[in-house]
């Protein structure tokens, strides 16, 4: 009953189109009906309009951001900086034995050259005020913006945020992904259904509360089972983050391994291999993307968080690659000294720089993990359904 | 013709039932498949072909909430018995499926994935064994030059060509296949139907196909599935030429609802 | 081809290898389901006991070292309403002209899409710095020189905080809106356009409703979130201690989280405030695990019927 209308109409139409020859009823019913509708207009175009604000949002970002860094080279307590001289110094004395190569991580290159390329024509025409020029201030391993004699260096803060960062990933990534392979493939039906909404529960916890929780009881259990000298060092900090960053890896390895199509898991059984020989040999190998991904997520995440690390990391700008000594990260140092610095200062446009500078690694991060990941996901699975 | 080799029965089953969830999908089937034989079953969608085809090799467990009763004994064994190792019988009981599915590594890896397994064979064993799988399969010289690009690269017959390379490279001794060609043009279709003749001389193979003219071409004992049940089961000639039951004949004479 | 007989587990290697693989994961997750669980009953141990009524009702007295949090629940909840105001609508909109008007390989959607991504990575402490450089710095002072006040708008407020979370919570609402509305079944979209509705009409009066919980479900993820962020806010407009309540958009006011770091490291006596800081978490805790679990369910029964559409 419900279909005879329509059939009816169906046949009414075809009757028309083959049959009649009046030229007055079909122009009538075809050519009429296409007038402009403006409210059918303006509505698409309002909300593609705003969704437009968010691409434009993206751009505010970095220009405003920018806009209270260039103080950096422009503000009152600039100075001109002697060619020769804008060179690290003490980068390269550190003790060869400090430097572990694990820690070290070539994102901190970048860094440098941004500064020194906007710096140096802007340096070259400012009236002297201080002894020490500008460029080789911010390349400098001192961070003391409170002194006689302010000193910028960046280097410390650069290198405490990749060391928590790192610490951070080697704890969070082999649970998170490990958890998701588990959840993803071995866990029974009613497990599964119980660890997820934990695990968001714990996606749920505000930074702040994770802080707190490093402050109280991680600082005096890592002091207590390690012996360290400090409480509060990178080594809390970087726990801190992977509370954080778990779920992130977790959720989003979990999404990519449970998306493979199903196919390949039964192709792999009917080969006569055992799950556990279908999980490791196909179905992680296939979805490396996503769990690299997961990863880039994790450190972006990490990287740019400012809590945690402000509350747990002790705080101290040094320049060590030891892992138990109390470090600076550059998020907490905006965190830290925003609220107290002089608006339009240059201790004010340095904070800002180096929200840029986060923002910068942030957004590559996120530009790769989004196109290059996505590109190799789409690309390997081309023909198989999921 | 293929050469007569004396009619063997490999596959028992007896009163095989299927259970998803509280739907009986697979009702009281009692049958023989003979070694070295190619046997089709055909029948409309929903019909349970498939579901009897994946009760051969156990693939059903992996379906949650369903259920299996009954017998199937490979070379007298019950492969349901509680001792009997899973793994083991799929190695022996090899599958293709609708869909080709070539995992996203290699051709050479895709060939080489059930031989490694087991154990490490040495190259040269591999590198034999997947030559000669590809060649049984048809595909070695359309692959030859690119065995280790990507299996993705493949066309759909190619793909589904390798699928069956993949599941006799391990040395099964019965194929199953789940509609191969029902995804493919009319030119693979036919490699494909090729392929499965030359490969009844090694295997015993099973066939669940959509197509009754295929059915009719290839293999030499056709069933007849209808609601669940077998209906009919005979050798393909007589089933077509004289059938016994009126649900067949409607069926292969394309009068069905 | 020597004839094998019977199907026996063969005992191998690989059956170790594969114990140990399985148990590894396994441990993996248990890690997590600890982790998730010695956090929650730590809190909920050390703080349950510490809210009382007066706690949630009062203000703090004596530099932050007694009293309640009662300024801090009220600017909170102030704060999010405003962010909710301000975000929902746009990020709303977004999710619609994504899913309803944008073509998929448009270079525009791409676009769209990558920046609804970038946002939800970019640091949240950017955002504050975004917040003061462009709502206070630009927006504020602009309003300021054009009305010709002195320093009213542009300077760290309530306003401006509610707009910088707008902004760092709209990816998250865009999502689940647009998740909301590809729910919605094709054949009731066909339906109504089969019947001479236009584009818009379909989606005002036959998708909007429809996927009318996926709004609801992105807004209380957005407040959740917004709720719990404390970076972006510390410099746009919180307050360290401010017993009386907030009086307009340009008031500062006090929040849970920002209160919460203010106790555990600023407070002059941090030892004797322990209680209050364990208390200040459960609240803040509850109200974001609250929010979070509407979320959650709303979104499962969505999801339920998403299926049951198919």
């Amino acid at each position: 009953m419900a279909t005879s209308p329509s059939a009816d109409l169906k046949a009414q139409n075809v009757d028309r189109d083959t049959l009649t020859e009046s030229p007055l009823r079909t122009s009538h019913s075809f050519t009429q009906r296409r007038f402009f509708r403006w409210g059918e207009w303006i509505a698409e175009q309002l909300t593609r309009l705003i969704a437009f604000s968010t691409i434009a949002v993206i751009g505010l970002i970095f220009l405003f951001i920018a806009r209270e860094a260039i103080g950096v080279f422009s503000a009152h307590d600039t100075y001109p900086s002697p060619p020769s001289q804008a060179t690290p110094e003490v980068y390269g004395a550190e003790p060869p034995e400090a430097a572990s190569p694990e820690v070290y991580n070539p994102e901190a290159e970048p860094a440098q050259p941004t500064t020194e390329r906007l710096s140096s024509p802007a340096a070259g025409n400012t009236p002297s005020q201080q002894p020490l020029p500008l460029l080789q201030n911010l390349l400098s391993t001192t961070w003391q913006p409170v002194s006689a004699q302010p000193k910028y260096g960046l280097l410390p803060l650069i290198t405490g945020s990749l060391k928590v960062t790192v610490i951070a990933l080697l704890l969070a990534t082999p649970i998170g992904v490990l958890a998701a392979i588990f959840v993803a493939f071995f866990a029974p039906l009613w497990l599964r259904e119980a660890i997820k909404p934990i695990v968001e529960l714990l996606a749920g916890f505000p930074s702040v509360v994770i802080g707190f929780f490093c402050l109280m009881v991680v600082g005096s259990f890592v002091q207590e089972t390690l012996g360290t000298t400090y409480r509060l060092n990178a080594f809390v900090a970087g726990i801190g983050l992977a509370i954080a960053i778990v779920p992130v890896i977790f959720t989003i390895a979990e999404d990519g391994l449970a998306n493979l199509p199903r196919q390949l898991w039964e192709a792999g059984l009917a080969l006569g291999a055992r799950p556990w020989q279908v999980v490791a040999r196909i179905l992680v190998p296939a979805a490396t993307p996503a769990l690299f991904a997961a990863v880039l997520l994790g450190f972006g995440r990490s990287f740019g968080e400012t809590m945690i690390v402000l509350m747990a990391s002790g705080n101290a700008p040094l320049l060590s690659w030891s892992p138990v000594e109390p470090v600076r990260t550059m998020a907490a140092t905006i965190g830290a000294e925003m609220g107290e610095v002089v608006w339009g200062s240059l201790h004010y446009s340095i904070l800002f720089l180096i929200g840029l500078l986060l923002f910068a690694v942030t957004f590559t991060l996120n530009s790769i993990a989004e196109l290059w990941v996505r590109q190799r996901l789409l690309k390997r699975f081309r023909g198989l359904t999921t | 013709m293929a050469a007569p080799i004396p009619l063997q029965p490999k596959i028992r089953t007896f009163e095989l039932n299927v259970y998803y969830g509280h739907k009986h999908a697979l009702q009281d089937v009692t049958l023989e498949i003979y070694a070295n034989r190619v046997t089709a079953f055909i029948g409309p969608s929903g019909c349970g072909k498939s579901t009897f085809l994946r009760a051969l090799n156990r693939m059903n467990e992996l379906i949650p909430n369903a259920r299996t009763t009954g017998r199937v004994e490979i070379d007298g064994i019950n492969i349901y018995d509680p001792n009997v190792d899973v793994v083991q019988v799929r190695r022996r009981v090899g599958m293709v499926f609708q869909q080709s599915v070539p995992f996203p590594k290699s051709i050479y890896d895709n060939v080489a994935f059930g031989l490694r397994l087991n154990g490490r064979p040495s190259k040269a064993e591999l590198d034999e064994i997947v030559e000669q799988s590809l060649r049984r399969a048809a595909l070695w010289d359309e692959v030859k030059d690119r065995l280790h690009h990507s299996a993705l690269e493949l066309s759909g017959g190619q793909q589904q060509r390798l699928c069956i390379a993949r599941a006799i490279a391990v040395n099964p001794e019965v194929l199953l296949m789940d509609e191969p060609c029902s995804a493919l043009d009319p030119i693979s279709t036919a490699k494909i139907e090729e392929l499965i003749e030359e490969l009844k001389r090694d295997y015993t193979i099973v066939l669940v196909t959509h197509n009754i003219q295929q059915a009719a071409r290839i293999s030499d004992y056709t069933g007849f599935f209808y609601l669940g049940r077998l209906v009919e089961y005979n050798r393909t000639r007589e089933l077509f030429t004289n059938p016994q039951r009126k649900e067949t004949e409607d069926y292969i004479t394309g009068r069905f609802g | 081809m020597t004839q094998r007989y019977g199907f026996q587990r063969e005992w191998s290697w690989q059956t170790l290898v594969g114990v140990a693989f399985v148990a590894t994961t396994a441990l993996a997750a248990c890690c997590l389901l600890g982790l998730s669980i010695s956090l929650l009953g730590h809190f909920s141990i050390g703080g349950l006991p510490h809210v009382t009524w007066e706690f949630l009702t009062e203000a703090p007295r004596n530099n932050n070292t007694e009293g309640g949090i009662f300024p801090a629940i009220y600017g909170t909840v102030l704060l999010v309403i405003l962010m909710t105001l301000l975000g929902v609508p746009v990020g709303t909109v977004t999710a619609i002209y994504l899913v309803e008007y944008a073509r998929e390989d448009a270079a525009f959607t791409r676009w769209v899409r990558f920046g609804v991504n970038t946002l939800a990575g970019v640091p949240s402490i950017v955002f504050g710095l975004f917040g003061l450089g462009f709502f206070v710095q630009f927006v504020g002072k602009g309003i300021d020189r054009l009305l010709g006040l002195e320093l009213m708008w542009g300077k760290p407020a309530l306003i401006w905080a509610a707009a910088t979370l707008a902004v760092l919570t709209l990816p998250v609402v865009i999502v689940s809106v647009e998740e909301a509305l590809r729910s919605v079944p094709r054949q009731l979209r066909e339906a109504a356009l089969a019947l001479g509705a236009t584009r818009w009409q379909m989606i005002r009066r036959v998708v909007l409703p429809h996927a009318f919980t996926g709004v609801l479900t992105g807004s209380i993820l957005a407040v959740s979130r917004g709720a719990g962020e404390v970076a972006p806010i510390m410099f746009v407009g919180a307050a360290y201690s401010l017993p009386e309540l907030p009086k307009g958009l340009t008031s500062q006011f006090m929040e849970l989280g920002y209160h919460l770091f203010v106790l555990s490291t600023q407070s002059p006596d941090v030892e004797a405030t322990r209680p209050l800081q364990y208390a200040t978490t459960v609240v803040l805790l509850l109200t974001t695990f609250a929010l979070n679990l509407t979320a959650i369910l709303l979104r499962l029964n969505m999801r339920r019927r998403q299926l049951m559409n198919r």
